[in-house]
């Protein structure tokens, strides 16, 4: 089979798409570190004044503050929430099994605008003001269903036994919780609370429909995308995003295995979430 | 109720409760406001058909609902016709690191959303990546213009986008297919073609459907790479959207143009699925 054109013919297409796939993002630490205002080519020179630039703009470091704390809450929030129907999902039958969950991970197919524009609706008929806390509502119901995603695999895994075995040597339930299933589903956790994290960090649809004066890191951008000397800049933020997010992306995917491979499974057949 | 369903209700009731007060609430609170009317500054409560009457009748967005569905179906196809290769590439002709493969896939979805539309926009642009290389080559005179700010841009964009979202669940697809069933159509007598027609495709189809699914309906509501790399004649429905609840200040005739795309994609969704199923029927 390996010897056969066809199969050359799908590797090479596999390379060419790959190149597609990639075409933008290598772009983006091109121009960063590119000594010139307009982004086009040809290159002039190197330089790294525009991470200097960042270094010096105080609305960036605001933007940055807000998404980190819209990013930790979001998180946080969805994890749990996550972890409490994966865990349902897994262990327990009860009415409506099918149902409920699958209302719960709606999110995943429903257009952001959408849930975007359903948000503010509400929100306005409430009269309640717009803040980073509403950012925060929205990012958990779209992360939500991704915790879900992972957390119900995780929980799967979970030999009931050894529950089982707590409870029978003396361990209230809650101890048991505390102190077997949780550490047996912690990379699981975490994986979870990375990409929830790394999800919320890059939203923009949601947190500009949302937020009110106090702007995330995405919106900021937004707003630089307007002016053509901003724009170096710009890709010189893109290109530290870019590295934090694949950074944390092999975190998560090596917790994730960490927990198959607790759980005797085959970590590397599925490739897992990611 | 035996205990174990109470249990499992009780741990279920954060997450529902949560999913209901910022998920059902505010879908049913669009669709009441897309029947209220905007008096300047405060809304008239009494049921009226006038937005839907001007959501549907209207030649602009009449237009830019048809333009919508075409692109987004256009996307849908592209992105899965090309994504299908590569699937199949992974799942029967990589046999080591495939976790690897699946990363590397993903890694470009995990950048800034904004700023991958943007780099296309470089990309595709005047002076950009494609133009000054085609210049430099001596391929082409002057720069070309029919790259950037039209309809096909937004199709590459969006087509680059979803990339992850087509492959992974065609690749889950094919993955499950029992692979002594292709051996079995051989030995009956089917070459490569009619083997993968008759029975790698149909068996794969659940994929193909799911990712059909997961592009289409997305690629409706964007609004970022239309503004962005579309021009006047790459808008779509969403822009609409979005300039109803901002500047043109008329939320209801917002919410029903947000109500109608929703409808026409959930229809044209379920034909999608139904088709599918359909015809998977044939060879189960």
């Amino acid at each position: 089979m390996k010897s056969n054109p066809f199969a050359k013919l799908l590797g090479l297409y596999a390379v060419i798409y790959m190149a597609f796939l990639y075409a933008p993002v290598i772009l983006l630490p091109l121009f960063a570190f590119n000594d010139a205002t307009i982004i086009a080519f040809p290159l002039s020179g190197y330089t790294t004044k525009w991470f200097d630039v960042l270094w010096n703009t105080e609305s960036l470091h605001v933007a940055v503050k807000n998404s980190l704390l819209v990013g930790v809450s979001s998180a946080i929030l969805s994890t749990v929430l996550g972890a409490c129907a994966a865990r349902a999902a897994a262990r327990y039958n009860f009415p409506l099994k099918r149902g409920i969950i699958g209302f719960i991970m709606l999110p995943m197919v429903l257009p952001e605008i959408i849930v975007a524009v359903a948000l503010l609706v509400l929100l306005m008929q409430l009269g309640l003001p717009l803040s980073l806390w509403t950012v925060v509502g929205g990012h958990v119901l779209i992360c939500v269903p991704f915790c879900i995603a992972i957390l119900t695999s995780a929980f799967n895994g979970l030999d009931h036994s050894l529950e089982e075995a707590s409870q029978d040597l003396g361990e209230s339930r809650w101890g048991t919780f505390r102190r077997v299933t949780l550490p047996l589903v912690m990379p699981g956790v975490i994986s979870s609370l990375l990409i929830s994290f790394t999800i919320s960090l890059d939203e923009f649809i949601i947190a500009f429909f949302l937020t009110g004066t106090d702007v995330t890191l995405p919106v900021y951008i937004w707003s630089q995308l307007r002016f053509p000397s901003k724009l170096p800049s710009v890709m010189a933020l893109g290109t530290i995003l870019l590295a934090m997010s694949v950074l944390l992306l092999i975190l998560a995917e090596w917790f994730r295995r960490r927990s198959a491979r607790k759980q005797g499974a085959d970590a590397s057949s599925t490739g897992g979430f990611v | 109720m035996d205990s174990e369903g109470r249990r499992g209700l009780t741990l279920i009731s954060p997450p529902l409760m949560f999913a209901i007060a910022l998920l059902a609430a505010p879908l049913l609170m669009v669709v009441a406001f897309s029947f209220w009317t905007q008096n300047y500054l405060d809304i008239d409560r009494s049921f009226s058909l006038a937005n839907y009457h001007e959501a549907w009748t209207k030649p602009i967005y009449q237009a830019l609902m048809m333009r919508s569905l075409r692109i987004s179906v256009l996307v849908t196809v592209v992105t899965v016709l090309f994504a299908f290769p590569i699937a199949y590439y992974l799942s029967f002709h990589v046999h080591r690191r495939k976790a690897l493969w699946l990363f590397l896939i993903t890694i470009p979805f995990w950048t800034s959303y904004l700023l991958r539309v943007f780099l296309w926009k470089v990309i595709l642009g005047y002076n950009g990546v494609l133009n000054s290389a085609f210049l430099w080559l001596g391929v082409i005179d002057e720069p070309m213009t029919f790259l950037l700010y039209n309809a096909n841009a937004v199709v590459l964009t969006l087509a680059h986008a979803w990339a992850p979202f087509a492959i992974l669940p065609i690749f889950v697809a094919l993955e499950k297919i029992d692979r002594s069933l292709l051996e079995a159509a051989e030995d009956l007598g089917d070459g490569p073609v009619r083997r993968f027609f008759r029975v790698t495709l149909p068996l794969a189809m659940p994929g193909v459907i799911a990712a059909t699914l997961i592009v289409l309906i997305p690629t409706v509501g964007d609004f970022i790479t239309p503004r962005l790399v579309g021009g006047t004649d790459g808008l779509m429905i969403s822009n609409m959207i979005q300039i109803q609840f901002g500047k043109a200040n008329n939320a209801p005739l917002g919410a029903a143009l947000a109500v109608s795309s929703m409808g026409i994609v959930a229809s044209v969704s379920l034909m999608i699925y139904l088709i599918g199923k359909k015809f998977r029927g044939k060879v189960e």
